[in-house]
């Protein structure tokens, strides 16, 4: 188990001083102009040796996507934009770095900026999380009044503003050109890539979109080095990660952890294992709702990080670990998931617009048995047909569940069918 | 969040509203006022209570746009209230991890309680019942969001027992309303147990 002295979020529980006050006694803006003067280029060398993957579900390593700023400004301004959009159903981890860690994510917007030659950083803060925005604000407030932010912040000679931009209620605005467009004021929908952020983004300039958890951890990275966050996890899926664990367990929580991590281990340490005992288990969503569903077979063995999951046919996702314990009924808990993606879809591609509804429906008659059984490789044949059609991820997102439920569970689906009919036929 | 001023005929910021407007748009680069279409919206909507046809064609000339790009805006986000609603919005979040942790039990119990539907606001205007997608609290599952604040770990009497005090008036402490701080496991936390790690 990762011990407390190598965990970064400290105040995870909000049982401390979350203001600048408390977040200095836990090591916040220590030495953060020494950090900026080693360069541009050594902040980014430092985080693509960290290991760091992208927090907010591609997991794309990190200080690669710093390199593709451009080195030269051309004359346009460069942005930094935190994704704090938080909304992956599972998902909520964001929320307790914003309200009770805020200066971990405004130190990391800071360096981040510098790293990236941006003279400013956006973060849009989901429109739910109202009381997580002003503790966010409170931080931005007290850290431009110390001086470090703003001009000349922390005496470094660089100038960083921090704005902070609430949402109002898209799930699609989490998805990264869609928030810049929605941070420009515009309806969320995405934009077709090329061209990419870091080339023309927000207002047209260059920008690099990030999750809360990626920023945040960025201080501490650079702080204690990077070879002592690629020491934990598995090569390939290094550093510490704050895993979301809810659902059928003892004591759902939220818990920053190694990467690779057995599953089983993470749920039976911190969470109090499953409703019922281990064997009691049925399915886990392991990464967010958009990652496809394992069946208890491959949930004894796995770990948690990036390469395990994928190779079991899901993904690490934003790490949030759904349970279900054997009282649940998964068709019904994918269908409202598809649900979700149906209610949530931007309406832009005809694939996901029409197809999410169409699966919704089918998912629904799915769960109440009102289907033939011809129907589940249809509805799997529709969703390979969303899935890499529409401009951004969305399509993919709400066709995997589906997919994930199908290879694994089509005989529960089968049966649900089987005993529609018979009750049908007895009446 | 000063007091409820305006009708749905016409509408104006307050004094205070108008500063934090200014400065609200001030966030934004030069000639990119539109940014801040949706900070207006929002502060538009403490005001007024909803966001009314008044409202939105406010917005557009405040920011000097074409009256049909707030509307976009204003009708694609979930937030905005295009209706008038009531003073406590009852936000029922029912995707998945709160459905597991029993939402169906707090979605009965509000609809019992209020006597209302999803979308309906009762006569008296004291509640509007909502359904939600994911509130991204899912580790403190079922969550009932009242106006800007969540109430975590739900059942049905502790619903009952909020939505009783809210119709008295009262307000009962936001977060969870079990015996567990915010996100740690109840009953005892397993990580940053050390001193040293929780100054």
């Amino acid at each position: 188990m990762l011990s407390d002295g190598d965990r970064i979020f400290t105040n995870l529980y909000g049982e401390h001083d979350w203001t600048l006050k408390g977040a200095r006694a836990r090591g916040d803006w220590d030495g953060t102009a020494g950090l900026i003067a080693k360069g541009r280029e050594w902040l980014v060398e430092e985080v693509k040796a960290s290991g760091l993957r992208g927090r907010g579900g591609a997991g794309f390593p990190t200080g690669l996507k710093w390199s593709f700023m451009p080195k030269e400004s051309d004359g346009r301004p460069a942005y930094l934009v935190v994704n704090a959009d938080e909304g992956e159903p599972g998902t909520c981890k964001d929320r307790d770095m914003m309200r009770w860690d805020p200066h971990k994510l405004v130190e990391g917007c800071l360096l981040a900026c510098a790293a990236m030659g941006a003279g400013a950083a956006y973060i849009y803060v989901r429109g739910e999380f109202y009381n997580e925005a002003r503790h966010l604000q409170h931080a931005i407030d007290e850290a431009y009044e110390a001086g470090l932010i703003g001009r000349n912040a922390c005496g470094s000679g660089i100038d960083c503003d921090v704005f902070l931009h609430r949402g109002a209620g898209a799930y699609i605005c989490g998805e990264e050109t869609a928030l810049i467009e929605s941070l420009e004021g515009k309806k969320g929908q995405p934009r077709l890539k090329p061209p990419f952020p870091a080339m023309a983004g927000l207002y047209g300039c260059p920008t690099t979109v990030n999750n809360v958890e990626t920023i945040a951890v960025a201080p501490t990275i650079l702080r204690r080095g990077a070879s002592w966050f690629s020491g934990f996890g598995r090569s390939n899926n290094t550093g510490t990660k704050v895993f979301c664990i809810s659902g059928h367990v003892n004591r759902p929580c939220n818990v920053e952890e190694a990467m690779s991590i057995p599953m089983r281990e993470l749920i039976e340490t911190h969470a109090g294992g499953v409703r019922g005992g281990w064997d009691n288990l049925k399915a886990v969503i392991p990464g967010g709702s958009s990652t496809p569903i394992l069946p208890k077979s491959i949930c004894d063995e796995v770990l948690m990080d990036f390469d395990a999951l994928r190779d079991a046919q899901s993904g690490l996702g934003t790490a949030a670990v759904i349970v279900m314990d054997r009282s649940t009924d998964v068709v019904r808990a994918i269908a409202r998931l598809a649900r979700f993606y149906a209610h949530e879809s931007c309406g832009q591609c005809t694939p996901c617009r029409e197809g999410t509804g169409w699966m919704m429906r089918v998912m629904e008659r799915m769960a109440s048995g009102r289907a033939r059984v011809e129907e589940i490789d249809m509805l799997l044949d529709v969703s390979k047909e969303i899935e890499g059609h529409t401009i951004c991820a969305h399509g993919d997102g709400s066709a995997w569940p589906i997919q994930g439920l199908i290879r694994h569970f089509r005989h529960e689906m089968e049966e649900r069918i089987l005993s529609y009919r018979s009750r049908a036929a007895a009446a | 969040m000063s007091g409820r001023a305006g009708s749905a005929e016409s509408f104006a910021f307050t004094a205070d509203n108008l500063k934090a407007a200014k400065a609200m748009v001030a966030k934004y680069p030069q000639g990119r006022q539109q940014s801040a279409v949706m900070p207006l919206l929002d502060l538009a909507q403490r005001q007024l209570g909803w966001t009314s046809p008044a409202v939105i064609e406010y917005v557009a000339e405040f920011l000097d746009l074409p009256a049909i790009r707030v509307w976009e805006v204003a009708s694609f986000y979930t937030m905005y209230y295009r209706e008038p609603v009531g003073r406590y919005r009852l936000h029922v979040c029912t995707t998945t991890p709160c459905w597991l942790r029993g939402s169906d039990e707090v979605v009965r119990v509000c609809k019992e309680k209020t006597g209302l539907d999803f979308g309906g606001t009762d006569e008296k205007g004291l509640f509007t019942l909502l359904e939600v997608e994911c509130l991204g609290a899912c580790v403190n599952a079922p969550i009932l969001q009242v106006n800007d604040d969540y109430y975590e770990d739900l059942d049905a009497d502790r619903t009952a027992a909020l939505l009783d005090a809210l119709a008295e008036g009262r307000q009962p402490p936001v977060g969870t309303m079990a015996e567990r701080l915010n996100s740690a496991p109840e009953g005892g936390r397993t990580t940053l147990l050390e001193a040293d790690a929780r100054c």
